[in-house]
């Protein structure tokens, strides 16, 4: 097989990996502070691309375009539901919490069945035929669009959770809970928030990936797994983590679907999370635990 | 003590052996299953009308909505439909196929699924009731040996025979054929299926292009570029393609983006020909070739067909779904004219001895063989063509000439 085959492949794997990347990150800001694991991820993501979606078929306003204001929108839904719900749940059990998220993933997929219908659904954006070509290089221009993108909103949440005094307080309570209570931050409300940035960037990766896949309510409990591949790949907790881990396993995808057969690409990326969890328990960049 | 006339008293042997009598008529009563033909026949029409085959069930249900008008016009008796939901379960379709029955369902129609169609078609050889198969390719349907289960749509071996000669047909007509394809197939029980046929079929008819490649893909994929990089890189001349819906929009949107445009697309499934595929793709639906059971253009009643289904559903394409559906609920139709009685045994004897030359599918029309099955079907060679299909094989039921190569898709403004 000619080596541009494989190097376009490669390409569009680290493109697509970018935005799984941005998807995992909101799982893994939300598992890092809160400590919740959130098994409503996908399907939170998949009513940011329904709003994007109505938002296109009523307005024709594009995904990309639309990003900010749904990540708001998606920013109050995980607010109002970690203030509201979560945090009464916050010192039960852990199997109560996953109950609990499971239970919100399943009243969200059927809501979302019962207003959009069962059919699958995409946007037709100006470019949503069009690509670039370099050479014997050929991209395509959702791709890059999306992936750049995704490049903007985790560069913007790592400038966020570094050098702003919001961002160093919730990273306070995530190293040291008992810790950000003596100083006085008020550390329920830093939950919610951290929640909200969670949900915002689900959000923004939700717009993303409808102008390169299509959209079923049934997507999203896929779009979980693939999160927690990805987290638990980069390491769970670790922001830049979550971007590498999507990036390898776009690659991974991508490659294996070249070099064996597209239909097994996915015990591929299990295979990668199982040499992972053999290798490096903690994930390539998250810190091992005592 | 003067006797009162009371109701007790009013009892005697007379009335108690009248009661009994009732008695017995009213637990016969309730299984109804023959009647007076002034009576309309009740036929339980089964369908995936929820769950992933919703779309197709809800699509096949048109093909009863319009079934009444045209029955009148043929002079067929009155049918009362009994609908029912099979989720697109076969746990399912069985109970829902009791329940009719139970209810006073005389015929069954349906269920669109071969899986579907055999549990409906066990249940309906238990308890006697003859069931007309809409559309089930599964050549174990017919080879039971049941005597109530009538099919009048191809197996998967006649599918294959017609496409492949189809195939041919089309290549003397374009004057020119492929010599390499990429067979590209959904990996899932239907795929698996066709790609067995395809392989013990294929041989037989001497065609002008070899297998270069062969790429199986999920049926769940978001991602087909991949597949299509793979397909490109082979540098195959065509595609043979066995997919679904959704499918068959990605792959057509990945050729577009990754700049390909092979000689031809030769779909030997769903997919392809479907409404929405065309709907969501505009211009760029146009071309693929679909060898797919399908209708005579050219018969009067496929006419009427379109005509009664632009009125109920505008800008829906006459299609598989439709016809196939309708042509079941015609021979529920044409048999209890026939019988004179909903007896089972005298509406199944009727349906076995169906000859109905009036109607839409290919080929001579509708008669069954011992085993239930219409084996003089044809399939067809069907083409998109700006928004709507054009029939373009076999030259008997053919409504136009296949436009070839397909239009590469950067030269389609």
């Amino acid at each position: 097989m000619p080596a541009e085959v494989y190097l376009n492949v490669a390409v569009g794997g680290v493109l697509t990996g970018l935005v799984y990347g941005l998807m995992a990150l909101g799982l893994s800001v939300i598992f890092g502070v809160v400590r919740v694991v959130n098994f409503a991820h996908g399907e939170m993501m998949t009513i940011a691309m329904y709003i994007a979606l109505t938002l296109f078929s009523l307005f024709h306003l594009d995904p990309l375009v639309m990003l900010v204001p749904i990540a708001v929108v998606l920013f109050a839904f995980g607010y109002v539901l970690q203030a509201g719900l979560i945090n009464m749940f916050i010192a039960r059990p852990e199997h109560s919490q996953f109950l609990l998220l499971i239970a919100i993933a399943i009243i969200i997929v059927n809501t979302l069945l019962i207003l959009f219908g069962p059919d699958s659904q995409n946007v037709q954006t100006a470019y949503a035929y069009k690509s670039f070509q370099y050479g014997p290089l050929i991209v395509d221009a959702t791709k890059v669009y999306a992936a750049a993108t995704a490049l903007v909103v985790a560069t913007a949440l790592f400038g966020f959770f570094r050098y702003t005094h919001l961002g160093t307080a919730i990273r306070a309570s995530a190293d040291n809970q008992t810790g950000a209570l003596v100083v006085g931050l008020n550390v329920k409300q830093l939950y919610a928030l951290t929640f909200g940035i969670g949900s915002a960037c689900v959000g923004a990766a939700g717009c993303m990936l409808l102008v390169i896949f299509d959209v079923t309510p049934s997507v999203g409990p896929a779009y979980t797994l693939l999160a927690f591949v990805i987290v638990i790949t980069g390491g769970l907790g670790s922001m830049p983590g979550a971007i590498v881990g999507g990036v390898l396993i776009g690659v991974t995808e991508a490659i294996a679907g070249l070099l064996f057969t597209p239909s097994a690409k996915s015990m591929f990326v299990f295979a990668i999370l199982v040499v992972v969890l053999l290798v490096r328990p903690q994930g390539i960049m998250g810190q091992r635990t005592a | 003590m003067k006797r009162t006339s009371s109701a007790t008293e009013r009892v005697t042997r007379r009335t108690v052996a009248l009661g009994l009598g009732a008695a017995a008529l009213s637990t016969i009563a309730p299984l109804n299953i023959v009647r007076a033909q002034t009576a309309p026949l009740k036929v339980g029409v089964l369908l995936p009308r929820s769950g992933v085959q919703a779309g197709i069930g809800q699509d096949c249900q048109r093909g009863v909505d319009i079934a009444p008008g045209i029955l009148k016009e043929l002079g067929l008796p009155v049918l009362e439909i009994m609908s029912a939901d099979t989720e697109t379960k076969v746990e399912v379709a069985r109970s829902r196929a009791e329940k009719l029955i139970s209810d006073g369902a005389q015929v069954l129609v349906g269920a669109f699924d071969s899986g579907q169609s055999t549990a409906i078609a066990q249940v309906a050889e238990q308890k006697s009731i003859p069931y007309i198969v809409n559309i089930a390719a599964a050549p174990q349907i017919t080879e039971q040996g049941y005597k109530f289960v009538f099919r009048n749509f191809p197996t998967v071996g006649m599918i294959l025979n017609d496409a492949f000669a189809n195939q041919k047909e089309l290549f003397e007509q374009a004057g020119v054929a492929p010599k390499t394809v990429v067979f590209m197939h959904i990996n899932d029980t239907f795929g698996t299926a066709m790609k067995g046929g395809i392989g013990a079929v294929m041989p037989k008819f001497n065609l002008p292009y070899t297998i270069v490649d062969t790429i199986a893909y999920d049926p769940a994929a978001r991602d087909l570029s991949v597949e299509i990089a793979k397909a490109k890189a082979s540098g195959a001349d065509a595609l043979l393609m066995v997919s679904r819906l959704h499918d068959a929009i990605l792959l057509t949107r990945e050729l577009v983006k990754q700049r390909w445009s092979p000689m031809a697309i030769l779909s030997m499934g769903p997919g392809w020909y479907e409404d929405q595929y065309l709907k969501a793709l505009g211009k760029l639906s146009d071309g693929p070739l679909s060898f797919v059971p399908w209708y005579d253009p050219n018969k009067p009643l496929s006419k009427k067909l379109e005509e009664a289904l632009a009125k109920s559903s505008p800008g829906v394409n006459l299609n598989t779904n439709h016809v196939y559906t309708f042509e079941a609920v015609l021979v529920a139709a044409d048999a209890y004219k026939r019988a004179g009685s909903s007896d089972p045994a005298a509406l199944a004897d009727a349906i076995r001895k169906s000859d109905i030359t009036n109607n839409a599918s290919p080929g001579p029309g509708i008669l069954f063989n011992e085993k239930g099955q219409n084996d003089k079907l044809k399939g067809s060679a069907i083409q998109n063509r700006g928004g709507k299909l054009v029939t373009v094989a076999p030259k008997v039921a053919a409504n136009s000439k296949v436009e070839w190569p397909l239009l590469p898709y950067d030269k389609r403004g």
